[in-house]
């Protein structure tokens, strides 16, 4: 892996310019990481690593405090305890210096929609630093690159969701910082534009970027994230691969859909003699991991019948990142944003 | 330093570049107060009685009801600062490595810009419905520039609320019931030896009353003892208590 830092930056990080304590080789390191709100520890002991040009996807349900890391990480919240390196920079004595080196966009899609996309791009250009021309380059650019150069003249309330968020994402690449802070930044977006938004962030990965991605999805996580940290209830519970977290779920998942949803509490106990792990009930299905094929449908329809309970539908199938995060979490991950501020309609 | 100037500048640009994309929020600085001085004139006009120094209600009222609506001028950072902090580009701005005073410094700029205009649209009415000035140019021009230092002061309070109250409603309703009465209970409208003692206590310390006398020394020449440097004294004297606070609002903000 190529190291992140961009040639443009002025000052190379050295050791003996900027001491940390921390791994120099790793583009963001955490380490017990606390943050209370009164009497909510929204973080309680984090620790996270991301080497240069991965993808770490931060993933966890609302209010796991998923946010609160991005926000610390990205210079906006000072932590209560630990130690945060970003771009092998300390968070809080080289606050400065980190921002230059960071790009952040979350789920609100911070533009300001009565400018245009154009003149968004220039504002943030010219805060980082840049002369208005050298600005109008660079937003031209990324406008061309994120297929907005049409819409640039246009004021951002006339755009779409997914539009929005790609400005966003433009506004985050202005100074071409060597590590990217996403937070949710498909979460209130219909099918197409989230489709839009990962492959735009595929690309950003590809340059060799380091991108620490939050999200409520385990479909994003798993296709976005070279490695994935399960967050809950402020703790890190879980962290590897895609497939390394898919295999701690051991064997293959029996799925049964119930004809009636009151009879989940006896399907759970009538499950239970053929796995060594509970069987977890969600809404009208029950899911239990088993360890050998044969028969196990047979068993299972059997005892169902036996306990009097109606099946719809019973299936054997791969273990999916739900599973993993049902099973180390002993709930579901909350698909539907319901409880998040709506995107405006444009 | 130059990074501050650069800085505020290019976020007071922001902002104004908005109104130009927000029309009826331009509407609001110049059509509104137009209503309000037309209002007062022909309304209350006939039934004030003022001192026998004004030889009219507008000569007396002019003066009052810009100093009024330059102190409500700042209303639009209370609520663009909250909604920004709502949509997240107070996020996004504390992540660049901006000037940090940058955003509110700008945004009370900017207001400076649009209370410069709604102060030149109630003089040019005020003229039309009989309001002259008696006073040399230096004094018209002190009068600006006391009017746009107050508003500018009074922007300062109103950043603070807008970083602090949840909504922009609130931003609202808050600020108008803050600044309402005390504009009310001032020289602005009436004399103030017309209202009850306590309310005239009041009137008499309330820096409202003190800049409107200075605004009336300066502009129709009405006896002014110290007001005018007591106005400027006032003025900075919430700059100096409100920015600070502000920005140091803004460096702890939390978004959403």
């Amino acid at each position: 892996m190529v190291p992140a830092m961009p040639t443009r930056m002025e000052e190379p990080m050295t050791e003996a310019r900027t001491p940390v304590s921390s791994d120099p080789e790793l583009a963001i390191s955490v380490r017990g990481l606390r943050k209370s709100f009164g009497d909510v520890h929204a973080l309680d002991g984090v620790d996270l690593e991301v080497a240069p040009g991965t993808v770490l996807g931060l993933l966890g349900p609302n209010g796991a405090g998923k946010t609160t890391a991005v926000r610390v990480m990205a210079t906006l919240l000072a932590p209560d305890a630990g130690e945060v390196c970003v771009a092998g920079l300390d968070v809080v004595k080289d606050a400065a210096k980190v921002r230059e080196r960071i790009g952040l966009a979350g789920q609100y899609a911070a533009i300001d929609e009565n400018l245009t996309g154009l003149e968004n791009l220039v504002m943030v250009g010219r805060l980082y630093g840049m002369s208005r021309a050298a600005a109008t380059v660079r937003a031209r650019e990324l406008l061309d690159r994120f297929d907005l150069i049409d819409a640039a003249g246009r004021p951002a309330k006339t755009y779409s969701g997914g539009m929005r968020r790609r400005l966003d994402l433009g506004a985050a690449l202005v100074a071409k910082p060597p590590v990217l802070f996403l937070d949710e930044p498909t979460t209130g977006l219909d099918p197409r534009s989230r489709l839009e938004v990962w492959t735009t962030i595929e690309e950003l990965v590809g340059e060799g970027r380091t991108v620490l991605l939050t999200t409520q999805y385990l479909d994003e996580a798993d296709r976005l994230a070279d490695r994935i940290a399960v967050i809950d209830r402020g703790r890190v519970i879980a962290g590897g691969t895609p497939d390394e977290l898919k295999d701690r779920v051991s064997g293959e998942r029996l799925e049964v859909r119930l004809t009636e949803r009151a009879d989940a509490q006896a399907a759970v106990r009538a499950l239970s003699a053929i796995s060594d792990e509970p069987p977890l009930a969600d809404g009208d299905t029950v899911t239990v991991g088993v360890r050998r094929r044969a028969g196990v449908i047979v068993e299972a329809v059997r005892r169902l019948d036996e306990a009097g309970v109606g099946v719809d539908d019973i299936t054997l199938r791969r273990p999916t990142l739900d599973d993993v995060f049902l099973s180390l979490t002993g709930h579901v991950a909350e698909s539907d944003a319901d409880d998040k501020p709506e995107e405006k309609p444009a | 330093m130059s990074r501050l100037v650069t800085d505020t500048m290019i976020v007071a640009e922001r902002n104004l570049v908005r109104l130009t994309r927000a029309p009826d929020l331009l509407l609001a600085f110049t059509v509104q107060p137009v209503m309000f001085v037309l209002l007062f004139v022909y309304v209350f006009g006939g039934a004030i009685l003022v001192p026998d120094f004004y030889d009219s209600y507008v000569a007396f009222l002019l003066p009052g009801i810009i100093v009024q609506n330059i102190a409500f001028g700042g209303f639009v950072t209370a609520l663009g600062l909250n909604e920004d902090l709502h949509k997240g580009l107070i996020d996004r701005f504390r992540s660049l490595p901006m000037a940090r005073p940058a955003v509110l410094a700008g945004r009370t700029l900017a207001d400076v810009v649009t209370n410069a205009l709604s102060v030149v649209v109630l003089v040019v009415t005020g003229v039309i419905i009989g309001f002259s000035f008696d006073a040399s140019l230096i004094e018209i021009a002190g009068g600006f520039g006391l009017l746009l230092l107050f508003g500018y002061a009074f922007s300062w309070i109103f950043a603070l609320l807008g970083l602090i109250v949840s909504s922009p409603e609130a931003a609202n309703s808050l600020g108008f019931i803050a600044v309402f009465p005390l504009t009310f209970i001032s020289s602005a409208f009436v004399p103030v030896e017309s209202m009850p003692a306590g309310l005239q206590w009041f009137a008499e310390i309330n820096p409202f009353t003190i800049v409107v006398d200075a605004m009336r020394a300066l502009w129709v020449g009405a006896p002014a003892h110290n007001s005018v440097w007591g106005a400027v004294a006032w003025s900075l004297a919430i700059i100096a208590v409100f920015a600070p606070l502000a920005v140091s609002r803004y460096r702890r903000a939390a978004g959403n």
